[in-house]
């Protein structure tokens, strides 16, 4: 079993406004995913979902440090992300039920969810798969001399793949604007660390790549944010790509298929000691920047917004079959 | 008209393309100071800077992935992939990324994008470096597959692939980089149609790319035996240009299809195919093909030209549908 550190803890350094915004974006993704799981098992939802519960401060204190005209990549496990960034719940639920008012017009499904507004350049299924897709765009933004970060969100499970090493060099090399998010939840599907790892140490891989390098607890939204915002400034002032490693907790099984039996249950409970919710409801209740009713009003307003969601995405409209090919290719001599 | 080889052709293509538009930059393995493998790029560093046409590292997958990327951030790239055979390092981006994004984010992120890589055998370079994997690029929804033939197809399928909202791959077979040609001083946009190189009338042989050449030449030997060969070029591998074949099958009514990739699965089991769906009453003779051999492309001359269609087969093959024999 891998030893748990203590609870989050200490003062949180924001004014209740603010802090209230992180903690609602974090119940808006729990009571969302609960929602998920429940209508996956009624069979509204099908195919992989990968729920992100657990991990809710990581793309919360992120996206909360990152600025609306930024680029987003994220990974098949990525609601949370989208829901941060400002995707309407009720699209991105009508993705998840396959409807043409979903977020990807029901093509893509909980790992596509994809936002041009919001600069949501998609969940990716492919392990690393986004990572050279956020070069690219941080290429095309130095070269057109936007100033923009572009964050690529991906697990430690990446830091295999080629694609990571790769993409790590080149944006490197080339000083691209990239700011790697890796959410290190310890398990590549149900692959400890320790396992596919040489070397455990994930910023001193990326830091060989001579990329500044930073480690946060993933399940501490402050530590969170104050970390990505630090990085972002590096980022965003000129100096090249920026590595953070966000330790983190999934909580349920890598998907709706897996019956999680690589991980000590124990070790699962000794990690929900240090839930991203309760630990930072608890700091701001003794800060007295948080009163229960507060969070239940909160809580409620979330679990409204999900039930409304999941309304819209009942009465979706399927897409007609002979629209299967719309936005295959560009209908011809569209320039 | 001008003289010009198809490394110049492309040559120019290129530096027209990077003048025309700033959104266009070219990216690849050698492609500036090294002046390009096959001297494609010869001078554009110099002419254009390194902003503009960058020398990657050996990482096909992230500078593919990363060509992706920047078309998705408002650039009109061209990756020089070498060669077909390192585009096996990349096939995530192109397969798994260029051609879905359209489609898999309801139609919100399109990807310009230009991939181009040198393709085929014969020069001796052995297995590792001969592949002709078209076909698998042809069979993929999502992206336009390119083989230039001729010299002035190299000149002129760059510029309306860049103007093209979707992926284009473009194959250029490295047998014709030394190929001289006439080229006409108006340009032609097409990346849409078959062409017929030479027309005729009692058998047509449907090809492309680099056995487009082998294939006029078995067409001229054809002629001196009293067989009348109209000779189809395909030009655009996908979408296929059935039209323009399925009037020359209909015209001839015997059909040779001569394609560098291997047999099993191979391009010219996709034309066959769909010939037989639609003129198979208006044939006289079994549909036939000249493909690759079926084993790795051997090293030793004698070996690699008895792998690869050559002008003999096609002659042979052509003979055989019309029922004469030597």
């Amino acid at each position: 079993m891998i030893a748990v550190a203590p609870p989050p803890s200490g003062p949180v350094p924001y004014a209740k406004d603010q802090a209230l915004a992180l903690l609602r974006d974090m119940v808006r993704i729990r009571r969302f995913e609960e929602k998920c799981a429940e209508m996956y098992g009624a069979g509204k939802i099908r195919g992989f979902l990968h729920l992100y519960i657990g991990e809710e401060a990581v793309a919360v204190g992120a996206l909360h440090a990152l600025r609306p005209e930024d680029n987003i990549v994220a990974t098949y496990r990525e609601h949370g992300h989208a829901l941060v960034r400002g995707v309407p719940m009720d699209s991105i639920m009508a993705e998840m039920y396959g409807k043409r008012e979903g977020c990807s017009r029901g093509r893509g499904g909980s790992m596509h969810l994809f936002d041009a507004k919001t600069r949501l350049y998609g969940g990716n299924a492919i392990v690393g798969g986004g990572l050279p897709i956020s070069v690219g765009l941080a290429l095309a933004d130095a070269m057109q001399g936007v100033s923009r970060v572009t964050a690529c969100f991906f697990g430690e499970g990446a830091m295999a793949e080629g694609a990571f090493h790769e993409s790590m060099n080149l944006a490197a090399l080339w000083k691209l604007p990239v700011l790697f998010c890796c959410e290190n939840n310890l398990y590549a599907m149900g692959t400890a660390l320790a396992r596919s790892e040489s070397q455990t140490d994930l910023c001193v891989k990326a830091a060989s790549y001579g990329v500044p390098t930073l480690r946060a607890d993933g399940q501490d939204v402050v530590a969170v944010r104050e970390a990505a915002l630090g990085a972002q400034e590096h980022v965003r002032s000129g100096h090249g790509p920026f590595f953070v490693e966000f330790q983190t907790y999934r909580y349920r099984a890598h998907s709706m298929f897996d019956p999680d039996l690589y991980r000590d249950k124990g070790e699962v409970e000794a990690w929900k000691t240090r839930g991203p919710l309760h630990t930072f409801t608890a700091r701001l209740k003794a800060e007295g920047k948080l009163t229960e009713e507060e969070f239940l009003a909160l809580d409620r307003e979330a679990d409204a917004e999900v039930e409304r969601a999941a309304a819209f995405a009942e009465a979706g409209t399927p897409e007609p079959t002979e629209d299967l090919a719309r936005d295959l290719c560009a209908p011809e001599g569209a320039r | 008209m001008t003289r010009m080889s198809y490394r110049e052709a492309m040559r120019q293509a290129h530096r027209e393309a990077l003048a025309a538009d700033p959104r266009v930059f070219l990216m690849g393995e050698d492609v500036g100071l090294y002046g390009g493998t096959y001297a494609v790029t010869k001078g554009l560093l110099d002419e254009f800077g390194p902003q503009r046409v960058r020398d990657t590292p050996l990482s096909e997958l992230a500078f593919v992935g990363a060509g992706v990327g920047a078309a998705l951030g408002g650039m009109r790239p061209i990756v020089e992939v070498m060669t077909v055979n390192f585009s096996l390092l990349a096939l995530d981006a192109i397969v798994n990324t260029a051609a879905l994004y359209r489609h898999m984010s309801g139609g919100q992120f399109p990807v310009p994008l230009v991939i181009r890589m040198a393709t085929g055998a014969g020069r001796q370079v052995a297995a590792q470096h001969s592949h002709s994997f078209e076909n698998w690029y042809a069979s993929i929804p999502g992206i336009r597959v390119l083989a230039p033939g001729t010299v002035a197809d190299a000149r002129d399928m760059l510029v309306p692939a860049l103007a093209h909202p979707d992926p284009v791959v473009i194959f250029e077979h490295a047998q014709l980089y030394n190929m001289e040609g006439e080229v006409p001083e108006e340009r032609s946009a097409d990346i849409r149609s078959a062409a017929v190189r030479r027309p005729g009338s009692m058998v047509s042989l449907v090809t492309y790319g680099g056995s487009l050449p082998k294939t006029l030449e078995a067409a001229e030997a054809l002629a001196a035996e009293g067989i009348d060969a109209e000779v189809v070029d395909l030009r655009v591998l996908r979408p296929l240009d059935m039209d323009t074949v399925l009037a020359s099958a209909r015209k001839c009514r015997r059909v040779v299809v001569v394609d560098e990739t291997w047999r099993s699965g191979s391009l010219a089991a996709e034309v066959m195919a769909r010939i037989a769906e639609s003129a198979f009453y208006d044939l006289d003779a079994p549909l036939a093909r000249v493909c690759t051999e079926e084993v790795p492309i051997p090293y030793a001359k004698h070996l690699e030209d008895a792998a690869l269609p050559q002008p003999a087969k096609i002659v042979a093959a052509a003979r055989t549908l019309l029922g004469r024999s030597r």
